[in-house]
Formats: C-alpha cells, structure tokens, sequence
C-alpha cells in the first residue's frame, strides 16, 4: 500500500504536472483566470487520467509491447513504434465516450465541464502522463495510482494558480506584462516553491 | 514571392507571435530550452511538423466531415511525429534521448494543431504550408532566444562551446544557476512577452 502512496504523493508534489515538468501549460495558463472555472478544468483532467492511464497500460502490455503478441501466435513481433498514435487514440475516444455518458447521465456535470471536455484531447499533461507511464514500466495498479496522483496534481496547481490570479485583479501592472506576462511570472514562482518539496519520501 | 505569402511566413515571428500573443505550445518551450542543441532541434521538428501536417490537412480538407475533424487531424499530426521520432532515434540518438518525452509531445503542441483547425481547414494547401512554415518559425524564434539566455549565462557556453570562461576552471565568470532550473524559462518568457507587447501595443490585454 505504500508503495502505491508514494507514486500518489510523487505525481501530486514531486513531480507535479505543470509546475516541475511543464506539461499541460497551454490550458493551465489559458483557463486559469476564476477558480470556479479552474475547478472545473482540474476535475476533468483528473477523472480522464484516472481512466485513459490505466487503459493505455493494458494495451501496452497485451499488445504493443515486444513478445505480447505471443497470444495471437506472433511472438517476435514488437510494435512499440506505433504507441504514440495509439495512446492518443485512446485519449481521444476516452475524452469523446466520456463527453457523451456525462451528457446522458449526469447533465449537471456535463454543463460545468462541458467546454473543456474536447480541449484535453490535445492537453500534454494527459498525453505527458501516459508516455511516463511507458517509460517507467509501471505494472497496471501502479499506473492507476499514477494517473490518480498525476491528475490531482494538475487540479491543485491549477486551483491554486486561479486562486492567485484572482487576486491579482487588484494590482496594477505595466501594461505590456497585464494578462499573460504576469501569469507567467507567478507560474514561475510557484514552481520555484515546488521545487522546495523535491526529495521528499514516504 | 507576393506580399501575402510574405506576410504569411514572417509576421507570425514578431507581430503575431504564437507563443507570445496566442498562448500556444508552451510546455516543449520550457522544458527543452535548457540548451541551444536541444532548442534548435525541437525548433526543426516542430516546424517540419507544422508545415507538413497543414499541407496534408489542407489537401484533404474538403473531405473530412466535420464531426471527427479533430480525430482525423490528430492522426495526420501523429502520424508525422512518428516519422520525426523515428528518424531521430535512428541517426541522432543521444540528442533523442535528451528530448526524451517532448518529441512524442509534439502531437498535443497546440500550435500544430491550432494552426491546422485555425487555417489548414479553410485555406488551400500552399498557403497552408506557409503558414506552418511561418508559425515553426516564430515558436522556434522565442526557444532560440530563452534557449541563448539560459545557455549562455546558466553554464557560460553556446550550443556547448565555451564562451564565457568559468571561475571553476580559472576564468572570470560566475555561472547564474538559476538559469538552469526549468523555472527561469518562465521569467525569461515573460519578459519577452513584455518586450513584445511594448513594441506592439495592440497586442497588450485589457481588464
């Protein structure tokens, strides 16, 4: 169990998403202005890891893998070249199943997430999440708790970017750095203070 | 070459900068710039991307129905990053195992595919390609640039020669660390854009 803990704890703090490997800043930068909407954004991104991880380790394993084939009676067949186009394959369609079962059974739901739903399709973090999984050899439990930690950690560090920025409404700026420059500017002190977490262990 | 195609390849370098202006494909522009070498081939790539994957899309554009465009460009963008991660790995491996994750990354770069929903789909195939050309260009202009800061004034080199002579091997100059934590790119990014945004005061944000 504390073997999962630490990949959890690892994903969320040390290896924090968009604020220690820079992945998913587009919509981290752009979707960031009010927390509501934030929210909104990091719940998405953390119920899609939690799936599309976890799926993509199974198809690595049972197909792409070099000997997984074995089962179909192609043992030497190694078809780990066409991972990226299947992962996001995967990504795409998870994002689509997802929009349509959230519209038919949870409309509320739907109605908060709803626009940002098709834009993680081409979010890096997610992409980003899956291809460490691969390059870690992650067995299937562990990915899950990747994905969960992974997922997590771009909703606090987004959360908490929106929280800031909000506040940020009140001050008043150069006018070239208004918006994006000064977004910019607390991203990179927020990772600064995230690197303060690195080495830590359960 | 006309004017138009002109303006199609270069203004998106200063004046319609796709990092600087429309927030796209930053995440490879952090990570990657901790050295000329690496900046400049993720510049390359990502060109090559852009302007392949908006011929392609531009081409076929009048026969992908509307509903599953974006799986349909994002297969063609795969596709292509594929053929880059191939060539990389079989003739310049060190370099593809320092890019390690970002070359895959490429596929979700908006600017590919920002510019292929933005453009590619409504324009015919040669301006399409200028275009991707163009916006490769400008990505790559802002990586360069965040990429000589850091190289130079983090370890005192230039795509790995010396320039600066360090203190730890007798020279003069005292390298700035925190020019090689991913985080300075963040600064260093931000202070273009406020550069920029001075010279073109129409792209600055109002309340």
């Amino acid at each position: 169990m504390g073997h999962y803990l630490n990949i959890i704890i690892r994903a969320v703090f040390i290896e924090n998403l968009p604020l220690s490997l820079f992945l998913g800043m587009c919509t981290f930068l752009a979707i960031s202005k009010k927390v509501k909407t934030a929210m909104g954004l990091g719940l998405a991104v953390l119920i899609i890891m939690v799936v599309t991880v976890p799926i993509n380790n199974l198809i690595l394993t049972h197909l792409l893998q070099p000997g997984a084939l074995a089962w179909a009676g192609y043992p030497k067949i190694d078809l780990t070249f066409l991972g990226l186009l299947v992962y996001i394959g995967v990504i795409a369609a998870v994002v689509q199943i997802l929009e349509m079962v959230l519209d038919r059974f949870v409309p509320a739901l739907y109605n908060t997430l709803g626009i940002y739903l098709p834009l993680l399709t081409v979010n890096c973090a997610i992409l980003g999440a899956a291809l460490f999984m691969v390059e870690r050899h992650y067995t299937f439990l562990e990915s899950t708790a990747y994905g969960f930690g992974a997922g997590g950690g771009f909703f606090l560090a987004v959360v908490a970017l929106a929280g800031i920025r909000e506040k940020l409404e009140y001050a008043d700026p150069p006018a070239g750095l208004r918006g994006l420059g000064l977004s910019f500017i607390i991203a990179g002190l927020m990772a600064m203070a995230f690197m303060g977490l690195s080495g830590l262990e359960v | 070459m006309s004017e138009s195609k002109r303006e199609l390849i270069f203004s998106p370098i200063l004046n319609r900068n796709p990092i600087a202006l429309l927030v796209l494909g930053i995440c490879s522009a952090l990570a990657v710039t901790g050295q000329l070498a690496t900046a400049f081939v993720m510049s390359v790539c990502v060109m090559a991307v852009t302007a392949c994957s908006s011929l392609i899309i531009s081409l076929v554009r009048k026969r992908i129905p509307s509903t599953v465009r974006i799986g349909v460009q994002i297969m063609i963008i795969a596709t292509l990053v594929i053929l880059i991660d191939q060539i990389l790995k079989a003739y310049f491996f060190s370099l593809s195992k320092q890019l390690s994750i970002y070359v895959g990354l490429i596929i979700t770069n908006c600017i590919v595919m920002g510019r292929a929903e933005g453009f590619a789909m409504s324009n015919p195939p040669l301006a399409s390609f200028l275009d991707g050309i163009g916006n490769g260009l400008g990505y790559g202009f802002v990586l360069m640039f965040t990429a000589f800061i850091r190289e130079l004034l983090g370890s005192g080199t230039l795509f790995g020669y010396q320039i600066l002579p360090l203190t730890v091997n007798g020279g003069w100059y005292e390298r700035n660390g925190l020019l090689l934590l991913p985080a300075s790119a963040f600064f260093i990014i931000a202070l273009l854009i406020w550069l920029l945004r001075s010279m073109y005061p129409e792209q600055q944000e109002k309340d």
